[in-house]
């Protein structure tokens, strides 16, 4: 890794940060409805893994979806375009922040049925195993997902296919409002239920944008090379609610507190730093380039048209 | 002209796929090895292959989405399903996904996918495994929904529907398979949104579908003894729904009679009579006559689940009370 990398993941990584904090403030301001569901505290997760994948690639992921599209290097223009449902987003405002696709970069949704993306995202798998492409396809859920059939049905599926697919397990211990302790048969540890499929699995500090990214390349290459699919836990922590509804009083702030002191947003840029890999001011430089991408991102939603009413019924059949 | 079963008419439309096309594939349970619950795909492993022919495991929204996630990625899955009545098990990848996906990703995203289902009652099965959930699946705008009758029809839906690029949901009659019709050795498809008016008449229009039509047929013949002239449509369509011939036909004969082949609660025909009712109702002689299965979960008893179906004597007792035919 060059100075450059470096910077560019620090970039995504502040990136994510600030647009999902503009959704929060847009949301407040009433220019994005519906359901809004913000990635903050998890941006070195989808920064680092998806960074370890070609353009080939599928991603197919959850309904906390605006990460990994702006990590896969879907445009702010789009996404935020999106979320205020106007014509201009990426799903011509008929997806919403849920519902997030760019089918030029292999980006197959931002799906909202928990657990629902696996057995389609093992049809992204099985459709580049059975052209013989060398693609792999990975697929996010959370810790709350590992509880639907669909989880399951999948991870045998994919293991008796040998499919090129990873199951990239966010876990961030709390589905929805409830903590992982509560629902779980079989204590905080989910790498047994790969193990019961025959998938092998690793855990990577899902804080830590550097690990997430070599573990992650370490995998790939395996699936890539026709091993069959395996499973990637990362542990980590969303620093705000479930939702914009959501003020989070089943937990305890001293618990958001400490994995506060592992925010990716401080620690990589101070790691970057005190190694010499780049500057103060370079890293000063990047924020500016991210605000201004920001400014621009939401004057860009801002002024763009609502969709004309005849797009209804449009899209419905091709 | 040959003539061949339903069955056989289905295996000549999967064969020409899967030799044509390098993109179709089908999956399902018991398809490969088994040779398939009803036998259509029998002898296809051998001579197709595993990649083409794939057994899945009894996971019915698993290969479901596996199939709507390779038909996003450009093939052309053929998913068979053992019953329509365990489409319920994969319903929200058959809804939520396969229907939505193309209209949440703005057009981005299609799925050129066929789900196969052999759907009906009449076998005593029991609740769970008798329905006909086709006409649930008629509710959600993104699918394509047929049911063909006879041969001919069978082959040339399954033609249009594996050409379509939407997804399709093909409810095949169970108690049709072994049912023998003339099918031309020349190519020819079916429109999906088509249906058909397999006799012309003048004094009512007799509209049913899938294996509605062998019981609609007799009511015909038993007209025909009181000299009443009956005009028979098979939808084979059930979404869309061709309309325009509905329309067309009730205007000219002034009578319908709508039979269900689900039950009648909520069935397919409520919307074909409401359809008639707005725009053909000024050609009206009478009420719009509808009859469908009984509104209650299938019995196993053969008398119950006789008695539970609709019927000749139960059609035509209909007809005469609604029109004093």
């Amino acid at each position: 890794m060059n100075k450059e990398d470096y910077l560019n993941l620090y970039r995504k990584m502040y990136l994510i940060r600030l647009f999902e904090e503009s959704c929060g403030e847009n949301y407040s301001k009433g220019f994005i409805r519906g359901f809004l569901h913000l990635y903050i505290g998890q941006e070195a997760v989808a920064v680092g893994s998806i960074d370890s994948l070609e353009d080939k690639d599928f991603i197919v992921t959850h309904y906390r979806d605006h990460g990994h599209a702006i990590a896969r290097g879907l445009s702010t223009d789009g996404l935020m375009a999106e979320l205020f449902g106007k014509e201009t987003g990426v799903s011509k405002g008929k997806g919403g922040s849920m519902h997030l696709f760019d089918s030029d970069k292999n980006f197959m949704g931002g799906h909202a049925i928990v657990g629902a993306q696996m057995p389609l995202a093992a049809g992204f798998a099985l459709a580049s195993q059975y052209r013989k492409d060398d693609a792999v396809t990975m697929v996010y859920f959370g810790d709350g997902a590992t509880n639907q059939g669909t989880f399951h049905e999948t991870m045998n599926l994919a293991s008796v296919w040998k499919l090129p697919m990873i199951f990239f397990l966010e876990n961030n211990f709390y589905g929805m409002g409830t903590s992982v302790e509560r629902i779980r048969s079989n204590g905080k540890s989910f790498s047994n239920l790969a193990e019961g499929y025959g998938i092998p699995s690793t855990v990577v500090d899902g804080m830590d944008v550097i690990a997430v990214k070599e573990t992650t390349k370490e995998v790939v290459d395996k699936v890539r090379k026709g091993n069959g699919p395996a499973l990637i836990e990362a542990t980590t922590f969303r620093f705000q609610g479930h939702s914009m509804a959501d003020p989070a009083k089943y937990r305890e702030s001293s618990e958001v507190d400490e994995w506060r002191k592992k925010d990716p947003l401080e620690s990589f840029p101070e790691y970057i730093i005190s190694k010499n890999i780049a500057s103060k001011d370079e890293i000063n430089d990047v924020k500016k380039s991210v605000e201004d991408e920001m400014d621009a991102a939401v004057k860009f939603a801002t002024e763009s048209n609502e969709p004309d009413l005849e797009s209804l019924s449009k899209d419905v059949y091709l | 002209m040959a003539e061949i079963t339903l069955r056989q008419a289905l295996q000549k439309g999967l064969s020409e796929a899967i030799e044509n096309d390098p993109d179709v594939f089908i999956m399902g349970e018991d398809i490969g090895a088994y040779g398939g619950a009803y036998a259509i795909t029998s002898g296809f492993l051998e001579k197709y292959g595993p990649d083409r022919i794939k057994d899945t495991p009894i996971s019915e929204a698993g290969f479901i989405g596996a199939g709507i996630g390779s038909a996003a990625a450009g093939l052309k899955p053929i998913v068979e399903l053992m019953s329509i009545s365990f489409s319920l098990v994969g319903f929200d990848q058959i809804v939520n996904m396969a229907a939505n996906i193309r209209y949440m990703s703005g057009g981005q995203i299609n799925v050129p996918m066929v789900i196969r289902a052999p759907t009906g009652a009449g076998m005593q099965l029991g609740a769970t495994h008798s329905q006909s959930f086709e006409t649930w699946l008629c509710e959600v705008p993104g699918l394509k929904v047929v049911a063909p009758s006879n041969p001919k029809d069978a082959l040339g839906l399954l033609r249009s529907s594996i050409k379509d690029p939407n997804p399709v949901i093909f409810a095949e009659s169970a108690g049709l398979y072994g049912t023998k019709g003339d099918v031309p050795e020349e190519y020819f498809d079916i429109e999906i949104g088509k249906a058909d008016i397999k006799q012309e008449g003048t004094d009512i229009t007799l509209i049913s579908y899938g294996h509605g039509m062998p019981m609609i047929n007799k009511v015909s013949e038993e007209l025909s003894k009181k000299n009443v002239s009956s005009e028979i449509i098979d939808l084979r369509s059930l979404s869309p729904i061709d309309y325009d011939l509905i329309n067309k036909s009730v205007q000219k004969t002034g009578r319908a009679l709508l039979l269900d082949t689900a039950r009648k609660n909520g069935g397919v025909m409520a919307e074909v009579a409401t359809n008639i009712n707005e725009d053909s109702g000024d050609y009206l002689d009478g009420p719009i006559l509808r009859v469908g299965s009984e509104d209650v979960p299938w019995p196993y008893n053969r008398k119950l689940e006789q008695h539970a179906m609709s019927s000749v004597p139960k059609i035509m007792n209909k007809i005469e009370q609604g029109y004093s035919l």
